[in-house]
């Protein structure tokens, strides 16, 4: 009797720790870090500073990830992938987590097999080119020659964009970012397209920034978000719940400087103290520690503090937080109810 | 294994197919087949499993979908409402267009400079070490990077051409040599050019059939005849007189700018030319050292006799030593020309879409397929040396000595 409970038991816990946690999670356990893949270098997103650290708006998202698994914002190696090797790293295992300003499309959640765990940042894509062109609006471009970076939904809505307005264009596809500047600044194309956000931060790395001007129209939605496998789900959930702590630790004004003394029984908000671990069992339900959002939230700040860092207005990049505004200030990034 | 006339055969033993000497060759051959199928077997089938267990099946039909981008330079009719099979097809003409470019002048240049690198005067000799030992120690893929950029960077860019001070373009404003490559003229062909071009035909078998006329009539009478100069005008009279007979039909389309660019002519990419000319700039130097070895192959008893019979240097170099040192040269050459074929797949660094940049670049990239789209690269990359190969040999066996 005793035996067969035993049994029953292990068998029980096997099947519910196979239901509950994929393979990467205790993969990622097991081995001590998390391996992320990143843009092979994109100011303000993804680069290394001068002592070849990782920094950046989606860096810290990775390091928030690590921080809420192992308390460690350092447990974590970096992958720099292009728009064309992303895919296959993350599907062959090389990444565990891909955060490279990826859109989130029907054909790579569904064929793919990828699954997107949210959006950090809303883009849409965006045309620059010389001031001198006298060029104020993307109607005018028919003739160009475009560069574009190869492998990304870039190339596609601009050949949608160009055909439904009846234009011609020349497209010269780029492989990685730091080439196509080079193109375009020696006039071998005449606009580089590319997501706004990503314009914004190739244009602040010029010698003379002002000399270029971001078009007005945006043609296309470009939710960039961080994607893992199907089928992983208990490693999926630790992503998508590591921004969507974040993003409601900006609601709730809960900072990397504070998130000591918010994690404490004094805090009324009981959304706080669920986030915190001071109440409930969040973390556990996650396969984490109570603290988990704690620790993550100290890697960097909250989503407005890591966007005020590292491309928000007073940087370089010098992004206005726009569409990426709190729901409650006129933005709609909107994370679901912590309970 | 002929075994007539020996002694009656002795019954067959399982250890003769280990000690003896007749069987163990065959043993060996056998083994060895069934572990490299076995290794094969074993990739294919953890291939396979491992697609299956990302959920993955191999299907083709992506080919037949609609691909949704653009290609710049496209030989075919394509647009991005074509389907992926054509935009794989446009990059493997693509493909074709820079290898068979690079192979002709690869030659051209590997020719020159082997012959050259043998030259007694001292100053040409040493150029073409240097020119040969700088170019093929340093990797093609940064020749190739490096002479888009310095067509990107050197050359003036199209708004030089523009405004007041406009440069204007060389031959009479009809070549224009920009940053984003060469715009030169085009031809037009309009009604009454086919006859044209079949005078053009005719002179062509004209010109041959009188070169071995010739041939013949040397080795007969032994006569020189001025083949080159006849033949020239054989190639350009005839033709010219149907051109002007027929209200010359074929004209030349300038190319002028239009907006950003220029329109009209033909528009031969920064890409292109960067590729094309890095990849027979480099290759160069490699064919300049197989015809070097191939020269200095041939005894110098050969130029000796040639000379003492009262052959020019030129002439001995053209009749009596290359034509034996062809015999040295073809089989690496062949091999040169492969190289250079399968390493134009670099082009997708410079944004020239050949096969590597559409089926294995983009197309690969938006359908996810990356098995399917490996595997036609791989097989087209296979045909195409396969077929180099074939016709290089073909061209061997006629250049290889005769046994008669």
């Amino acid at each position: 009797m005793k035996l067969t409970t035993t049994l029953v038991a292990a068998a029980a816990a096997a099947a519910f720790s196979v239901g509950a946690h994929g393979a990467t999670l205790d993969d990622v356990k097991a081995k001590g870090f998390i391996q992320c893949g990143v843009s092979t270098g994109l100011a303000g997103f993804a680069f290394t500073d001068s002592d070849g650290n990782w920094d950046g708006f989606d860096v810290t998202f990775c390091r928030a990830t690590a921080a809420a698994v192992f308390g460690d914002p350092n447990a974590i190696k970096f992958t720099p992938t292009t728009g064309k090797t992303r895919f296959t790293a993350l599907a062959s295992g090389e990444v565990d987590v891909l955060y490279r300003n990826t859109t989130w499309t029907l054909s790579r959640d569904v064929d793919l097999k990828f699954s997107f765990l949210g959006v950090n940042y809303y883009d849409g894509q965006g045309f620059m080119i010389r001031k001198d062109m006298g060029v104020t609006s993307a109607t005018e471009l028919d003739g160009a020659t475009v560069c574009i970076q190869t492998g990304t939904t870039t190339e596609l809505n601009l050949a949608d964009y160009f055909r439904a307005n009846n234009m011609n264009y020349e497209p010269v596809p780029i492989e990685t970012n730091a080439e196509a500047q080079q193109k375009y600044l020696s006039n071998a194309c005449d606009v580089y397209t590319t997501d706004a956000s990503g314009l914004a931060a190739t244009r602040a790395t010029f010698e003379n920034p002002g000399d270029h001007v971001i078009l007005p129209e945006i043609i296309s939605k470009e939710p960039l978000g961080p994607l893992v496998r199907h089928g992983d789900n208990a490693w999926g959930d630790i992503v998508r719940w590591v921004l969507n702590g974040l993003i409601i630790a900006e609601e709730k004004g809960i900072t990397a400087a504070n998130v000591d003394s918010m994690a404490s029984a004094d805090t009324k908000d009981p959304e706080v103290k669920r986030l915190l671990g001071v109440e409930g069992n969040y973390g556990e339900m996650l396969g984490l520690s109570a603290d988990w959002a704690v620790h993550a939230i100290k890697a960097g700040g909250n989503y407005g503090e890591i966007f005020e860092k590292h491309i928000g207005e007073n940087t370089a990049i010098g992004l206005a937080r726009g569409l990426n505004q709190l729901w409650t200030k006129g933005g709609i990034l909107y994370a679901p109810p912590f309970r | 294994m002929s075994s007539t006339g020996q002694p009656p055969p002795e019954p067959f033993r399982v250890r003769q197919l280990l000690y003896d000497t007749r069987y163990r060759s065959y043993t060996i051959q056998i083994f060895a087949l069934v572990v490299i199928m076995l290794a094969f077997a074993w990739a294919i089938d953890n291939a396979v499993r491992n697609l299956a267990a990302l959920g993955k099946d191999i299907d083709f039909g992506f080919i037949f979908e609609t691909s949704a981008y653009d290609i710049n330079q496209h030989l075919l009719d394509y647009d991005s409402t074509s389907t992926h099979g054509r935009a794989a097809l446009v990059g493997i003409i693509n493909t074709i267009l820079v290898a068979i470019m690079g192979c002709i002048t690869a030659t051209v240049i590997g020719i020159f400079a082997g012959v050259l690198r043998l030259s007694r005067n001292w100053v040409v000799a040493r150029l073409m070490t240097v020119y040969i030992e700088t170019v093929r120690n340093i990797p093609v893929l940064i020749w190739i990077l490096f002479t888009v950029a310095i067509v990107n960077e050197a050359l003036p860019g199209i708004r030089s051409f523009r405004g007041e001070d406009a440069m204007s373009g060389l031959l009479f404003d009809s070549v224009f040599i920009t940053n984003r490559g060469f715009y030169i003229p085009a031809p037009v062909f309009e009604a009454g050019s086919a006859v044209v071009g079949a005078v053009l035909l005719l002179s062509l078998a004209a010109a041959w059939y009188f070169g071995r006329w010739a041939r013949v009539r040397q080795a007969a009478t032994g006569q020189i005849l001025p083949v080159f100069r006849v033949r020239l005008a054989i190639l350009t009279v005839p033709v010219l007189l149907a051109f002007f007979a027929m209200g010359s039909p074929i004209s030349l389309e300038l190319p002028a700018l239009k907006g950003f660019n220029f329109k009209g002519g033909i528009y031969m990419r920064d890409s292109l030319i960067g590729l094309w000319l890095a990849l027979s700039v480099y290759t160069g130097a490699f064919i300049a050292e197989i015809v070097r070895a191939g020269i200095l192959a041939i005894s110098k008893g050969q130029t000796e006799a040639a000379h003492a019979l009262g052959l020019r240097p030129g002439r001995t170099m053209s009749l009596v030593v290359l034509p034996q040192a062809l015999r040295v040269i073809v089989p690496p050459l062949i091999s040169q020309f492969l190289n250079l074929t399968k390493n134009s797949s670099l082009a997708i660094a410079v944004g020239y879409m050949d096969a590597t940049g559409t089926l294995g670049g983009i197309t690969l990239n938006q359908t996810g397929r990356e098995m399917e789209c490996i595997l036609l690269l791989m097989a087209f990359y296979l045909a195409a040396s396969l077929t180099i190969s074939g016709a290089m040999n073909a061209y061997n066996r006629r250049a290889s000595l005769k046994e008669r």
